[in-house]
């Protein structure tokens, strides 16, 4: 587990990113304690909107300012973001093609202790959706941090969830990332594990897990799910012969529909899908149990794996 | 103050007429479009188009130009009327508007259409987009004054009033708001929908600026576009007073033109009338 939560990551990338591109702008809807874009408005006051509780408006003046040609970073809770702004982000960001670069904070189940209100468990559902938008979801604290100067060089709308929580560490310092590109973590022949944002640690364990049974997991981490890398994932399943996704998201519309579509009409493999099931979740004490007894557990996966091996034999 | 000769007046009166002549072309040919709310800003397009607005047409993306925004997006036709007029793009574009494959837009397409500086079509947005744009220019030179037009409608969105308060905050002395308050929506009378009355005193308390108009008048349009340039501690908000299908006895102050099409026998008379209307 990374010693810092996903968000903080995120914050101080943010400000440092600030420094060397002057085009880059803040706005947050009066959470800026809470997503951590505070550091970026401590240093530099004068790119920093704040916005007050008004995300609807947010995203349009976010449009307006990349149309003037900044490179605006619309930030709010990941559900409120794509829930109460969502036709502000289909008609005037993904419809209108502008340089928006939307972060929900908060994502999955990560705030705990505020309830369903606050977990965003469809946002990847509603934003895959939406034509012209890349979609993100960093594995770890390096991920994040490394998306930053990646969304900011990207010329085009996109949408990135930023867990509160503390992530498990995947990734050391030389990693890097490509937007559309999938990242083999782990080898392995038997079986995929596929997972995004907070899961690809858990399917790390699930794998070592799995490896002490003498099942050997290839580990792939999905950080952008749209485009999603459809080469890296049709090579697993062709190479491996089953599937197990995991994500901190409703089992609908997420990673694993977007495997599932990848390989439907070319490749059908068995894939098991490991993530919130259709329920609005409840409150927790703390991320991680609440995940757990949500179905997001490393022995979750291992439990899909040994289902999708078993359908994969038949 | 600038004085505006009488012959501005009268080249400008005639583009409007020809703005409401080809709306009522392309809604006939398209069977399709927004008539009433089309001719109620056709005045203030006009003034706007070839008059106020600081434009290249060979150049949509000339950094220092004003940039306007057609929030009520429903006026598309109008707008592809002026900026065809204007020389964006050919006039016989206009008669392939909404054809497959064609660059316009049921409603505005910033992507697809030269000139257009936002896509729009849902009611609202663009006072929020204007503000993006006056903080980009403050921090990014060089800089332009914003103009948007919103309906009655757009001012019944909850997006456009946060837009009203982001506005304020920031002091957008920078962004002139035109409404085009014809009082006449897709349903019925905008006063029966949903009341906007007090909307001055509305704007007032929301930090704007107000100057009230006839929205007909170029006389008058051309002088609140002057004035508002004039103000240089709060946004402007123009609310014009407007007739929904004006120059249309038949289409004036009915919902029923709001999203019609005119037959054969409507569209003869419509176009008789337009062309001997006399703002």
């Amino acid at each position: 587990m990374s010693e810092i939560p996903q968000r903080q990551a995120y914050g101080v990338a943010l400000a440092e990113y600030g420094a060397v591109n002057h085009d880059v702008v803040v706005l947050d809807a009066d959470v800026s304690s809470s997503t951590l874009t505070k550091y970026f408005a401590d240093r530099f006051p004068g790119r920093f909107f704040n916005m007050g509780v008004t995300e609807a408006s947010m995203v349009d003046v976010g449009a307006g300012l990349a149309l003037g040609g900044a490179i605006p970073f619309v930030n709010t809770f990941a559900a409120l973001l794509t829930l109460r702004a969502c036709e502000q982000i289909r008609t005037c960001v993904a419809y209108a093609h502008t340089n928006v670069k939307l972060v929900g904070g908060y994502s999955g189940l990560s705030d705990y202790k505020d309830g369903p209100t606050h977990f965003a468990t469809n946002d990847v559902a509603l934003m895959r959706a939406m034509p012209n938008l890349v979609v993100v979801a960093p594995a770890d604290n390096v991920e994040a941090a490394l998306m930053v100067p990646v969304l900011a060089e990207h010329d085009g709308p996109v949408y990135m969830r930023i867990s509160r929580a503390a992530v498990p560490d995947v990734f050391n310092t030389a990693h890097t990332v490509r937007l559309g590109q999938g990242v083999t973590v782990r080898p392995g022949g038997d079986i995929t594990l596929v997972g995004s944002g907070s899961m690809v640690g858990r399917c790390v364990l699930a794998a070592q897990a799995l490896a002490e049974q003498g099942i050997s997991a290839r580990v792939l981490s999905i950080h952008t799910l749209k485009p999603l890398d459809v080469e890296l994932i049709q090579q697993a399943a062709d190479e491996t012969g089953a599937l197990v996704t995991a994500e901190d998201h409703s089992i609908i519309g997420g990673l694993g529909s977007a495997v599932a579509e990848a390989l439907a009409g070319c490749l059908p493999t068995p894939v098991e899908f490991v993530g919130i099931r259709d329920t609005f979740a409840e409150t927790g004490l703390d991320p991680d149990s609440l995940m757990d007894a949500c179905g997001l557990g490393a022995g979750d996966i291992v439990a899909a794996a040994t289902r999708a091996l078993q359908r994969k034999r038949c | 103050m600038h004085h505006h000769p009488e012959s501005l007046i009268y080249e400008l009166a005639e583009v409007a007429r020809q703005i409401r002549l080809d709306v009522l072309e392309m809604v006939y040919r398209r069977k399709a479009g927004h008539p009433g709310g089309s001719f109620s800003c056709a005045e203030m397009l006009a003034a706007l188009y070839f008059h106020q607005l600081k434009i290249d047409p060979a150049r949509p993306d000339w950094a220092e130009r004003d940039r306007f925004l057609l929030s009520k997006g429903h006026a598309a036709a109008a707008l592809y009327s002026a900026l065809a007029r204007r020389g964006y793009f050919p006039v016989e574009d206009l008669e392939r508007w909404g054809h497959l494959g064609a660059h316009l837009q049921g409603h505005p397409d910033r992507i697809k259409t030269p000139g257009v500086e936002m896509s729009s079509g849902f009611l609202g947005h663009g006072l929020s987009v204007a503000v993006g744009l006056t903080l980009a220019q403050r921090l990014k030179p060089p800089r332009y004054h914003t103009y948007v037009l919103m309906s009655d409608g757009c001012m019944q969105s909850g997006v456009a009033w946060e837009g009203a308060l982001a506005a304020a905050k920031y002091r957008a002395s920078e962004l002139t708001v035109l409404m085009d308050y014809n009082d006449v929506q897709l349903d019925g009378a905008a006063h029966d929908i949903m009341p906007l009355e007090p909307i001055a005193a509305k704007w007032r308390a929301f930090g704007f600026s107000v100057i009230e108009i006839n929205g007909h008048n170029l006389r008058q349009i051309l002088e609140a576009l002057d004035m508002a340039l004039e103000i240089h501690s709060m946004p402007t908000v123009i609310i014009a007073h407007t007739t929904k299908g004006k120059g249309v006895s038949f289409m004036e102050n009915t919902a029923k033109w709001h999203g019609a099409v005119p037959n054969d026998a409507e569209f003869a008379l419509a176009q008789a009338e337009l062309r001997g209307y006399q703002a």
